[in-house]
């Protein structure tokens, strides 16, 4: 069997996949990749299913060692100049991997989050359905040490057509997300603020939250207790201090704080690659 | 009970809002029932059900599809005879004294009105196999902890607004503590992870530390 060994982990390293769906009611959020389509695509470029589990790297600062055969990867997401042996090799596109060699995540120069994925998947035991790691809950694989032996999957279906995909370059300045007025848009003295004020990424953000720093928005009516509600990914959410915080794929599945606006679901995976400092701006999309 | 109002919640969610939990519990057990295409959860709140879509291409379909959801009336709760689950609890809780004196009874009091009314689970949130339970005794309403614990062992019963709730593990808190349970709220090795899903009746019942 393939295994990778986790030499340096970085920041933080999670195996993650398309998270558990269905369970919401009983208090289990979804999870899963934070950026999905860095984590699809890398998938696609190894010609697995999309639900088959990569490693999620902040920050960069990975190493692992293929050990026990060789190996198609592929690493998406933020640029964390990946090598082999030392060997650059580029991101979005396939290396071919021999036994004993090691790869290696820089840390990016922009974006937040690496993808690595392995031809045939991360295949460490889920739980619930998924391989996600979920931090609210502490559900789900363990974030990696060194020292951990990550098994391969058996690859199914065609070998790789794809040799690299085209993806536009992350950028370092203001990023501008769209949203949607949310259920409680209208708790608010001057509701368009949000989209006004050029927010800054807290460095107190994670994959629970985004918290953005700014002018606080004003209430209508401070103090005003909100029922506990549904919440998804990317609800722009508006606690007491006025500072939003845009939940990410950890969020809690009930929250009791007014949602302000709720951003396009394709756009939270451009929030889940904001670097703390990183400005940024909402915007009111059409529908 | 009068048709619920459905918000678009971002653009792969609905969100619907009902008059009362009860008509929340109704509408959700409809919609399990109905198991409309493209629908990945959903999420009872205490005003409101938030259905969660698979795709943003889900949204338009399934906005029509929940306007044509019959809830009848006799899904409505309707208080049952036997609960759905006892839960044994020794009533020892730090705040227990504190819960008697805010509610004008004696320790005892605040055990018979724990014990004597159904509870219904209303909806989850907080940590995997929470459940805010609600209709219960009105009297037992009491605020929050002015200090939340930084530490709340597993199986703490404990009271907060309207609600009670059992602690499915160790983790921080402001509820008012009023006993504990053996009963294991929450085991991800169980067929069915959580003890408590919406909609269920629980009992809670007195007995005496071992």
């Amino acid at each position: 069997m393939i295994t990778l060994e986790v030499l340096h982990t970085g920041p933080l390293a999670l195996v993650e996949d398309l998270g558990r769906p269905g369970l919401a009611h009983i208090g289990v959020t979804r999870s899963g990749a934070a950026d999905r389509r860095s984590h699809r695509l890398a998938n696609r470029l190894l010609a697995n299913p999309d639900d088959r589990a990569t490693i999620e790297v902040t920050l960069g600062g990975l190493h692992v060692r293929v050990c026990g055969g060789g190996l198609d990867i592929a690493v998406t997401g933020a640029d964390a100049n990946p090598t082999v042996d030392g060997i650059p090799f580029g991101v979005n596109s396939i290396a071919h991997i021999r036994d004993g060699q090691v790869i290696a995540l820089d840390v990016p120069r922009t974006g937040l989050r690496s993808y690595l994925g392995v031809r045939g998947g991360i295949a460490v035991a889920g739980t619930l359905g998924s391989r996600s790691y979920d931090m609210l809950s502490g559900i789900g694989p363990a974030p990696l040490r060194p020292g951990d032996a990550l098994p391969v999957g058996e690859p199914v279906g065609h070998r790789p057509e794809l040799d690299q995909a085209p993806v536009a370059a992350m950028i370092a300045g203001p990023v501008e997300l769209r949203m949607l007025p949310g259920p409680r848009y209208d708790w608010f003295v001057d509701s368009d603020a949000v989209v006004r004020t050029e927010w800054v990424t807290s460095d107190r953000s994670d994959r629970v939250g985004v918290r953005l720093i700014g002018p606080a928005l004003q209430s209508r009516w401070p103090g005003r207790q909100l029922p506990s509600e549904g919440a998804v990914r990317g609800a722009v959410q508006v606690p007491p201090n006025g500072e939003p915080v845009i939940l990410g794929a950890d969020h809690p599945v009930t929250g009791g704080y007014p949602v302000i606006g709720v951003v396009l679901d394709a756009d939270t995976d451009i929030l889940a690659q904001l670097r703390p400092g990183q400005p940024v701006r909402l915007r009111w999309s059409a529908h | 009970m009068t048709a619920p109002t459905i918000r678009d919640y971002g653009d792969r969610a609905l969100l619907l809002e009902c008059g009362s939990t009860d008509e929340v519990l109704a509408v959700a057990g409809a919609l399990r029932d109905a198991e409309l295409p493209g629908v990945t959860d959903i999420i009872p709140g205490a005003r409101t059900v938030l259905v969660a879509l698979s795709e943003p291409t889900h949204q338009a379909p399934t906005r029509t599809r929940l306007a044509d959801i019959e809830v009848s009336a006799a899904a409505m709760s309707v208080r049952p005879d036997h609960a759905d689950v006892v839960i044994d609890v020794v009533y020892d809780g730090a705040d227990l004294a504190a819960v008697a004196a805010l509610v004008g009874m004696d320790t005892d009091g605040v055990v018979a009105a724990h014990t004597g009314a159904l509870w219904r689970v209303g909806f989850g949130g907080f940590a995997p196999g929470f459940a805010y339970l609600i209709d219960g005794d009105p009297v037992l309403s009491v605020p929050r902890r002015a200090e939340p614990r930084t530490r709340v062992p597993a199986g703490s019963v404990a009271l907060a607004g309207e609600f009670s709730g059992v602690y499915p593990r160790e983790s921080p808190g402001g509820w008012q503590l009023i006993g504990h349970t053996d009963a294991v709220l929450w085991d991800v090795d169980r067929t069915l992870p959580a003890l408590l899903t919406p909609g269920m009746w629980v009992r809670f019942r007195a007995v005496d530390a071992r």
